[in-house]
């Protein structure tokens, strides 16, 4: 929670001293709340008021970054328990786990498959994120695995071993891509804390629940080791659901610092199903980075299409190119539907149109990512916008008929529509679904 | 130091709903499936109760599907041209604890069957199977008011959950459900406002809140499964705190909307997956009853919500 301008002022020296440039030290305390100054302008602050004012303006998750380069994972930095609330904000990270017992052969044909995962939905990249090597047998091959992984692909990498010189060889190697180290337990604590620190690496903080994980994430903070990761090991989902919960609320609802870092969720099913359905409840509730072993792009694609819908912004709406759109194999003489670029609006009608195999034009109107009513309510779908879209994007040259197809929820706007753009206007139905029937029917 | 964990307890409880009536409780179901029930957030165990798993109700039509994609009618095979058929199919292989009907062939573009025949077609599905019963229209309202009430009568005493109720059409059906023993579905179009006006328009008619399952309508994984994820929660967390009106469990069409998506019809497997994500993700917020569509999707959620409640 933050402090309120009150609860500042109680820390302030209260001499009305002017030194900040504000007339009392009230005055400053609310500029601080709103976080209009810095604390350094007063400079009879005592060091101990000074430590809580920074603490406090600290995010509660600490923002995590992994890798180097172009294909950096930034994670944590979350502020909300529910998305509705606000947004939740740094999508989670989806990593793969690669073996050191594969071969050679092996491990390129999956870093091949890894690297190619890459997908677009509306309108937006989805990527994985990051390529774990787990150690089973020496040291030697795991270095050997490190260094094919290193050069066969581009992603952040993470290093999970048990034994830490295996560990600190590998992190050594590949120390300026910034490898994520796993992991430190309470068993290890100084060892691993110490390589992690010595080479500058996030670390994950590894114990078997939350007070565990909290007592060790103080000691690698002792050791100058700030920049972690939690697991809380293997559970069943609801068990682990519960931890990740938990987790979050500590660092929202009680600014537990020992817990305010991201969580990672190492997924065990084997199945590529169970494995998708663990990895996206994980996704949904909180997790900061999942690992899956599964490489098939029909598994991957769910779960990345998964954390787009949940990380999308409730208060800002995917939006598409605002253009015309021509479906199938259009033609001059096809109908043109019209609706706003709001993405759920765009691609309900398209599915429909496609549904009903009429070859179609949708012209999508710019309305700023608003609905069809929403934007008709907002004045940003009506006659004037719907007649500037048909000149920007030249329906007129595109088509050969005078006829324009408009959502049944705004019929109210034909006969202005008919008279601004010059175009007929036929009303459609209201609901998309409604589609291939009415195109069935028009002629 | 022992942290000291954030704990929340919740004055509101959601109501149970129960489908299907034994042949004691006047109807001639074998077995019945309770909903709702839970005091506590999805999955949190640790904070209260949660004593009904989600359920799934296998969806079937009074007529073959005409629109659904190849991956989905090779599933089920012949049986889709002979409803009695799939739904035995869908109780007896597939172990389906309830079945979601569908009337679409009803609807006055696919068959406009009339209200007696509609009767006619419920009373025997009833004698064929013996699980409860969901019973939804084809979608088109003026034809729904006539035969969702005939429906309603040929199952009488049943305990059938019939739907859909909207919020300027909920009259016709609110009548029927509650002279013939059954519960409603309220359908609002991603709204809690108006999900729980039309919760209090039902409950003005004499209709207990305990009779109604909230259908929040819900899209597809990648098609605004985000929105209802999100009303679901917020309905969710008014309910606990307190709110009677949004306290009802929710349906949700996972495999009507999942079908739907390019995905879904695009490669093998991905259909399945994109129903199952879509399905589960909603357990997630809330969901109660899951009515689903490829019995291999449906067979994996059921095996992912056993899983959940392993030792509950």
């Amino acid at each position: 929670m933050a402090l309120s301008g009150l609860d500042i002022y109680k820390l302030l020296p209260k001499t009305n001293c002017r030194q900040c440039g504000l007339a009392t030290c009230l005055a400053f305390a609310m500029q601080l709340a709103k976080k209009a100054v810095v604390i350094e302008k007063c400079p009879f602050i005592t060091p101990e008021a000074k430590n809580i004012l920074e603490a406090q303006a600290l995010p509660p998750i600490k923002l995590i970054s992994l890798g180097s380069g172009e294909s950096k994972l930034d994670i944590g930095n979350e502020t909300v328990m529910f998305r509705h609330e606000e947004k939740f904000r740094n999508p989670a990270g989806l990593g793969f786990i690669i073996e050191d017992s594969l071969n050679e052969g092996q491990i390129r044909s999956a870093l091949e498959k890894i690297n190619r995962l890459k997908f677009e939905r509306v309108g937006q990249a989805l990527e994985v994120n990051l390529v774990a090597i787990k150690q089973s047998k020496d040291a030697k091959r795991f270095i050997e695995a490190t260094k094919l992984v290193l050069s066969n692909t581009s992603l952040p990498l993470m290093l999970i071993s048990s034994d830490p010189a295996s560990l600190k060889g590998a992190a050594e190697l590949s120390k300026e891509r910034r490898p994520l180290l796993y992991c430190a337990t309470k068993d290890n604590a100084s060892q691993i804390g110490r390589i992690a620190k010595e080479l500058d690496l996030p670390l994950v903080a590894a114990g078997k629940n939350i007070d565990e994980l909290a007592q060790l994430t103080g000691e690698l903070n002792a050791l100058g080791v700030n920049n972690l990761i939690l697991d809380t090991g293997s559970k069943p989902v609801t068990e682990k659901i519960w931890d990740l919960t938990q987790i979050r609320r500590q660092a929202l609802k009680k600014s537990n610092r020992a817990l305010g870092y991201p969580a990672l969720v190492i997924v065990e099913a084997a199945d590529p199903y169970e494995e998708a359905i663990e990895a996206a409840a994980y996704i949904s509730k909180y997790a900061g980075l999942v690992l899956i072993k599964g490489i098939e792009t029909w598994e991957v694609l769910s779960i990345l299409t998964l954390r787009q819908n949940i990380y999308t912004d409730p208060q800002k709406p995917l939006q598409i190119e605002p253009k015309l759109y021509p479906i199938g194999q259009a033609s001059q003489n096809s109908p043109v539907l019209i609706t706003t670029n709001f993405s759920l609006s765009y691609y309900t009608v398209l599915g429909e149109v496609e549904a009903s195999k009429i070859p179609s034009y949708i012209l999508s109107v710019d309305t700023e990512g608003m609905s069809v009513l929403t934007a008709w309510a907002a004045e940003k779908f009506n006659a004037q916008s719907i007649t500037r879209s048909l000149e920007k994007f030249g329906v007129k040259e595109a088509i050969k008929h005078k006829n324009l197809i408009i959502p049944g929820y705004v019929a109210v706007m034909s006969g202005d529509l008919e008279e601004q753009s010059g175009f007929k206007v036929i009303v459609g139905p209201k609901e998309a679904a409604g589609i291939p029937a009415f195109l069935k029917n028009l002629n | 130091m022992a942290t000291q964990l954030v704990l929340e307890k919740w004055p509101g409880l959601i109501s149970t709903v129960t489908l299907g009536a034994k042949k004691e409780e006047g109807g001639s179901r074998a077995t019945t499936v309770k909903i709702g029930g839970e005091n506590t957030l999805p999955l949190l165990f640790n904070e209260g109760n949660i004593p009904n798993k989600p359920a799934i109700a296998f969806e079937v039509w009074d007529i073959p599907p005409e629109d659904w994609p190849e991956e989905l009618t090779k599933a089920y095979g012949k049986v889709l041209n002979d409803p009695f058929a799939w739904a035995d199919k869908c109780v007896n292989e597939y172990k389906a604890q309830a079945l979601c009907l569908r009337m679409q062939g009803t609807h006055p573009d696919f068959g406009d069957k009339g209200a007696q025949e509609a009767a006619k077609f419920v009373s025997a599905l009833l004698k064929k199977v013996n699980v409860p019963l969901v019973i939804t229209g084809s979608g088109d309202d003026a034809k729904d008011n006539l035969i969702l009430p005939a429906c309603s009568e040929a199952a009488k005493g049943e305990r059938c959950l019939i739907g859909s109720a909207v919020q300027d059409n909920y009259k016709t059906l609110v009548a029927s459900v509650l002279a013939d023993g059954h519960s409603i579905i309220a359908e609002s179009p991603i709204d809690i406002n108006i999900a729980k006006q039309l919760n209090i328009l039902i409950s003005d008619m004499g209709l207990s809140l305990e009779r109604i399952v909230i259908n929040p309508t819900i899209g597809a994984l990648g098609y605004g499964l985000e929105y209802a994820y999100s009303i679901m929660e917020r309905a969710r967390l008014a309910a606990l705190s307190g709110d009677k009106t949004l306290a009802s469990p929710f349906i949700c069409f996972a495999g009507q909307e999942a079908w739907r998506a390019k995905e879904a019809k695009a490669a093998p497997d991905q259909g399945i997956i994109w129903e199952v994500i879509t399905a589960t993700s909603l357990i997630q917020s809330g969901a109660d009853l899951l009515v689903m569509r490829h019995p291999a999707a449906a067979v994996k959620v059921a095996k992912y919500i056993d899983s959940l409640f392993i030792n509950k």
